[in-house]
């Protein structure tokens, strides 16, 4: 060990209570802020994590971004009149050339497509009508890039393939109109055009609103009752690193020319939520450590204080002024890794216990656990701001001691 | 005999609203292995003298000279390491780091200095310890001794790096008269047989009397009329 490591052991080891009350508040600090930031991380990451898989990571519509440019203005774009107020032309609704397009964004690599065509219906049953959003999917596609089939909580999504007048509907619309399999509604299309169709399948997404106002039907029998035969409007895209979903939806925009909406861009005010969130948690956190820290500076305070005589000697024995400077600043560290290193043991504990609670959401029933993250970079960023506030605490006394002039201390215990 | 260690109109001046001068052109020539006490009457600049003599302050006019080198041009760090290697200090209060044990005490300024290994530091260490009258008390703190000891302890630390100087300011100051005595034959023991040269602050006429020569100082200026009332 280096002398003034020695030194500085020595220091804290001859004042035990001080240092054990330094050592507590940097535990204290780092278990709290390991468990509170791993709760809040974790807590992010399940809600990304429900956001990412009940969404498609990208949607292509058949909309573009902006209004296309008139001809005029793109034959004269520096002409001298200016018009305005014309009516573009009736555009037919849908992804045109759907196939092609498909094949392209399914020829990406680390995505999988599925083409929908939605569409608004009214269901009609025992005289009751309700307003719904009927989507036309090719189920073998739709698995791949839903949860639907998971959520799916009678009948199946296959059952459509074998029944061209099948529905799969939402829990919620179920119970609101004691439907159940097997029951038959009417589907009527805003052209009028009405079928009646067989409940095939009932799914439980857990959002209210889906689950009374979705549902699925084949694409073919979409299209027909739609009025829109051969057409798409949406492609839904599932990635396989869903946090690629901006630069793929660009591609995608760029080569087929339909907006390209990736659920990064479609969640942007959530997300800027999150850093928010993440931005208060963290300074909330940080605190701790910073009123840690006041309990180093003055305990390394009082120590240079106290051996003011003995910095004068060590400095009229040869030390350098960089030499006591780097003895206060060791002892910011020992403390700095002892206090992580134990700290970081009792915020695991303090994890563990949190992740132990388990709790039940009311209309949910599996158990809940608090959703923690246990990776790594909340240890190592726990640990990182307590060195960190330690050396920043002991710094201050330390420059002080290195300041310290031997002739004036002699003087004064003479 | 060469000077080991002089003052050529060393001057120290404290500024403020009232500028005082600790030490008003003093010039001085100290020979290698000369015992020298300086003495004169309380705030006389004995002690400010010495500080400037052991590089631990830095005269406001003048230079010092350490064996031959001129400290004038040095900055605080090398000034440091003249000090680590060349000089000794014994205080009138022992300052001892409480801390540590007597053993650590003393190998201290040798494990700053770094050229011995850690055996043979200790070596050295227990010899001086032994050489004092002290090498039993080696595993000890300094609370656990006597005064006399905690000098002699001392002493031992001043000599760890083998200096070319010790300067001792009021070293018997707070001894009683057998362990003034002890510590006035150490000191000029050294200056016989290892020409370490030895310049002593006293206000103790038995001490000074064992010096080679004895300086007067008084209102910061050499006064060799001067005698203790």
């Amino acid at each position: 060990m280096g002398l003034q490591s020695s030194i500085a052991l020595t220091h804290l080891t001859s004042r035990r209570r001080q240092t054990l009350v330094s050592l507590s508040c940097v535990v204290l600090g780092v278990a709290f802020f390991l468990a509170v930031s791993s709760l809040m991380s974790g807590s992010e990451r399940d809600f990304l994590k429900r956001l990412v898989d009940n969404s498609a990571h990208i949607t292509v519509s058949d909309e573009f971004r902006s209004a296309a440019v008139q001809p005029a203005a793109l034959r004269w774009a520096d002409g001298a009149v200016h018009i305005s107020h014309v009516k573009p032309k009736t555009e037919t609704r849908g992804i045109r050339g759907y196939r092609q397009k498909l094949a392209f964004v399914e020829s990406l690599p680390g995505l999988r497509a599925a083409p929908m065509l939605v569409g608004s219906a009214v269901l009609t049953f025992a005289g009751r009508e309700h307003g719904v959003t009927l989507s036309g999917i090719v189920p073998s596609k739709m698995k791949n890039v839903s949860t639907i089939e998971e959520k799916t909580v009678a009948g199946s999504l296959d059952a459509l393939s074998a029944n061209p007048n099948g529905i799969v509907i939402g829990k919620g619309l179920a119970d609101k109109f004691g439907l159940w399999l097997g029951s038959t509604v009417s589907v009527t299309a805003p052209s009028g055009v009405n079928r009646p169709m067989k409940v095939v399948g009932v799914f439980r997404m857990g959002n209210a609103s889906v689950d009374e106002t979705q549902t699925f039907t084949l694409l073919k029998r979409a299209q027909m009752l739609l009025e829109r035969p051969n057409r798409v409007n949406r492609f839904v895209i599932q990635l396989t690193d869903p946090y690629q979903a901006r630069v793929v939806a660009q591609r995608i925009e760029r080569a087929v020319g339909y907006k390209s909406l990736s659920w990064i861009e479609a969640s942007e005010d959530f997300l800027s939520l999150l850093l928010i969130r993440r931005i208060i948690m963290y300074s909330v956190v940080s605190a701790i450590l910073i009123v840690a820290s006041f309990g180093i500076y003055n305990t390394l305070s009082t120590i240079v204080m106290e051996k003011t005589r003995d910095i004068a000697i060590l400095k009229s024995m040869g030390f350098h002024s960089r030499d006591i400077r780097r003895i206060f600043l060791i002892e910011g560290v020992i403390i700095g890794l002892i206090g992580s290193a134990v700290g970081v043991a009792c915020g695991l504990g303090l994890m563990r216990v949190l992740a132990s609670i388990q709790f039940k959401i009311p209309g949910v029933t599996e158990t809940q656990h608090l959703p923690l993250d246990w990776s790594v970079t909340q240890y190592a960023l726990a640990a990182a701001f307590a060195l960190i506030s330690c050396i920043a605490a002991s710094y201050l006394p330390a420059r002080r001691a290195g300041r310290l002039h031997p002739v004036d201390i002699l003087r004064g215990a003479a | 005999m060469s000077a080991v260690l002089s003052a050529a109109g060393v001057v120290r001046r404290l500024s403020g609203e009232v500028p005082v001068t600790l030490v008003d052109g003093v010039n001085l020539d100290i020979e290698r292995g000369e015992f020298v006490c300086i003495m004169g009457p309380s705030g006389s600049g004995k002690s400010s003298l010495l500080y400037l003599l052991g590089l631990l302050d830095v005269p406001t006019a003048g230079r010092v000279l350490l064996d031959g080198d001129d400290t004038s041009r040095y900055g605080e760090d090398e000034l440091a390491n003249r000090r680590l290697e060349k000089l000794g200090f014994i205080f009138q209060f022992h300052f001892l780091l409480a801390e540590f044990t007597v053993m650590e005490n003393v190998l201290l300024p040798m494990r700053r200095l770094g050229k011995l290994s850690d055996d043979s530091a200790r070596t050295r260490a227990r010899e001086l310890l032994e050489r004092f009258g002290i090498g039993a008390q080696s595993a000890k703190r300094p609370h656990q001794l006597s005064g006399g000891e905690r000098q002699r302890v001392a002493i031992a630390r001043a000599l760890a790096n083998e200096p070319l100087v010790i300067l001792a300011d009021e070293p018997t100051g707070n001894l009683d008269s057998v362990s003034s005595a002890n510590v006035r034959q150490i000191l000029r023991g050294l200056t016989r047989e290892t020409a370490t040269t030895v310049v002593a602050v006293t206000h103790d006429g038995s001490f000074a009397a064992a010096a080679d020569r004895r300086i007067g100082i008084v209102d910061g200026k050499i006064d060799n009329a001067w005698r203790p009332g």
